[in-house]
């Protein structure tokens, strides 16, 4: 465990690179101790900073949820960011990109609470319960780390790679959905890149709250109403570019059309 | 030059006999110099031959080659189609005896089973829509009779569009009531999830696909028939399993099936 001078120092390197969109090494070349848990205590820095300076904390968002991204990294549960207020967009609107480094997009289904969940089991049904929607989402991640070169501690240290977030479509109650395998078409310029269906997110999009209550419960929070979570990507990421044009088709869910400049 | 009558009955001959027996035989490039597609359909009207000949009947099409990485793998850009035959149906949570298939790989698949015929050309995916009773869920598990899948389309083709057994889920759904270009697929492999896709792999929508071969076969006089089932490609790409594997898919708002494999025999 590293001790608050260097979360601190390690907090100022990813804040910088975040800031001003410069790649950094990954973060256990220069801090070969840094751990997960380290990696999750450089995040709540950062919440602690950007909360400081009067953003407003909006909801998380899952990573490494693919059985095989989760083989790839060598963990067995997913990881979790955090989302701003400030980094959410319109549907139908030009995301700028300028503030990237190097931005991919992904077809996410997003949870938007209306009750609390604590504890370290929550059932399918009281994540049902306690939602209040489901919507489409289309995430813009963007790893600050060189030449693609990380760990999980590093990503994690690095808020899970979270850069913008696109809520759109039609919410729907999760109920009335087979979310189970809700398809997905992901489209850049018209040209279709990535199917896929729901299931692609630990066999059901709900298992991911489930684990984030209980991820939560571990440090002693809860998942509050209010929150919005972004259940992990159901498409592989793919990368954007200025004037690309990015529509995402949800079964049942309408669509997130947005433009990149 | 196309081939001969004899050529393309020995062509067809060998492949059934391959397909009997649960072997291989090398691709046709290798055996049949300058065989065009048309040949291929031959050849493949011919092991169907054999197959009516030993008693089987004909229960529907099969659409393959329909996703774009497969069309470009193959060099081509459109889809090809084979003849679902009796033998080739098992029912839901069937357990495919060893030594039924040579090579086999699993495709996770929207059937429809339709109501009304469809005569081509000119058939629109309105008019599949239309014409069609239900849409199933349907695991195709696909063969190779040619060495190593070491296949042109003109293997694939001659080959019954590499065709091998399939099972239809149980649940039957009007295709007026599901999202037929975004329905989601996910397919398991002993309950770990191998592969996901969905519905505009397939041409757009697997009811383009069914377009496509109605009027394929429209312009040779044949009509898609009331009571056919018809498999429309695959949702996403094809993958490995083993002997003693049981498989699972599910295809949003449609419904689900299985198939189990049993191990090999034990030798004595």
């Amino acid at each position: 465990m590293l001790d608050v001078t260097q979360i601190n120092a390690i907090t100022d390197i990813v804040d910088a690179a975040q800031s001003n969109a410069k790649p950094i090494p990954m973060l256990t070349i220069d801090y070969p101790g840094l751990s997960l848990d380290d990696g999750y205590a450089v995040m709540d820095e950062l919440l602690r900073r950007w909360e400081a300076r009067g953003r407003e904390f909006y909801g998380y968002k899952a990573g490494l949820t693919s059985r095989a991204k989760m083989v790839q990294m060598g963990v067995d549960v997913p990881c979790f960011g955090l989302m701003m207020r400030d980094t959410c967009d319109p549907e139908g609107g030009t995301i700028p990109t300028s503030g990237l480094i190097h931005p991919r997009v992904e077809a996410e289904i997003a949870f938007v609470m209306k009750d609390d969940l604590a504890g370290p089991e929550v059932t399918v049904e009281q994540v049902y319960a306690a939602t209040d929607y489901v919507q489409p989402a289309i995430e813009i991640i963007d790893s600050r780390f060189e030449n693609f070169k990380f760990d999980l501690a590093s990503v994690v240290a690095d808020n899970c790679s979270s850069a913008r977030v696109v809520l759109g479509g039609r919410p729907r109650r999760p109920e009335e959905l087979d979310l189970a395998a809700l398809g997905v078409v992901l489209e850049v310029n018209g040209e279709p890149l990535a199917y896929a269906a729901s299931g692609a997110v630990l066999g059901h999009p709900a298992h991911v709250i489930q684990l984030l209550v209980k991820w939560l419960h571990g440090r002693g929070q809860i998942l509050k109403a209010g929150t919005v979570v972004l259940a992990g990507a159901m498409t592989e990421a793919h990368y954007i570019h200025p004037g690309d044009s990015i529509c995402a088709r949800f079964q049942d869910m309408s669509s997130i059309s947005m433009k990149v400049s | 030059m196309a081939l001969d009558d004899t050529l393309i009955a020995r062509h067809g001959d060998e492949l059934y006999e391959a397909l009997a027996s649960g072997s291989t035989v090398p691709n046709l490039r290798d055996r049949a110099g300058g065989v065009t597609n048309e040949d291929a359909y031959r050849i493949q009207a011919r092991m169907i031959e054999r197959r009516l000949a030993a008693g089987e009947t004909v229960v529907g099409k099969k659409i393959g080659v329909t996703s774009k990485g497969v069309q470009t793998m193959l060099g081509v850009f459109e889809p090809d189609f084979g003849i679902l035959t009796s033998g080739m149906v098992y029912p839901d949570g069937a357990t495919i005896p060893a030594g039924t298939l040579i090579q086999p790989k699993a495709e996770g698949e929207i059937a429809f089973v339709l109501k009304r015929d469809l005569r081509g050309p000119g058939i629109t995916a309105a008019e599949v829509i239309a014409a069609t009773d239900y849409v199933s869920a349907c695991f195709e598990i696909v063969d190779s009779r040619i060495s190593d899948w070491d296949i042109k389309i003109q293997d694939t083709i001659a080959d019954n569009a590499s065709c091998g057994v399939y099972v239809l889920g149980q649940d039957k759904v009007d295709p007026r009531d599901v999202d037929l270009a975004l329905a989601g697929m996910v397919a398991e492999r002993n309950g770990e999830i191998v592969v996901t896709g969905s519905g505009a792999a397939v041409q757009g929508s697997p009811a383009n696909a069914v377009a496509w071969l109605a009027n394929t076969l429209g312009r040779l006089g044949t009509p898609l028939l009331a009571g056919e089932t018809i498999l429309s490609g695959a949702l996403a790409p094809m993958y490995l399993f083993e002997p003693g594997d049981t498989l699972t898919m599910r295809v949003g708002g449609i419904g689900a099936c299985s198939i189990s494999f049993a191990k090999e025999a034990a030798h004595a």
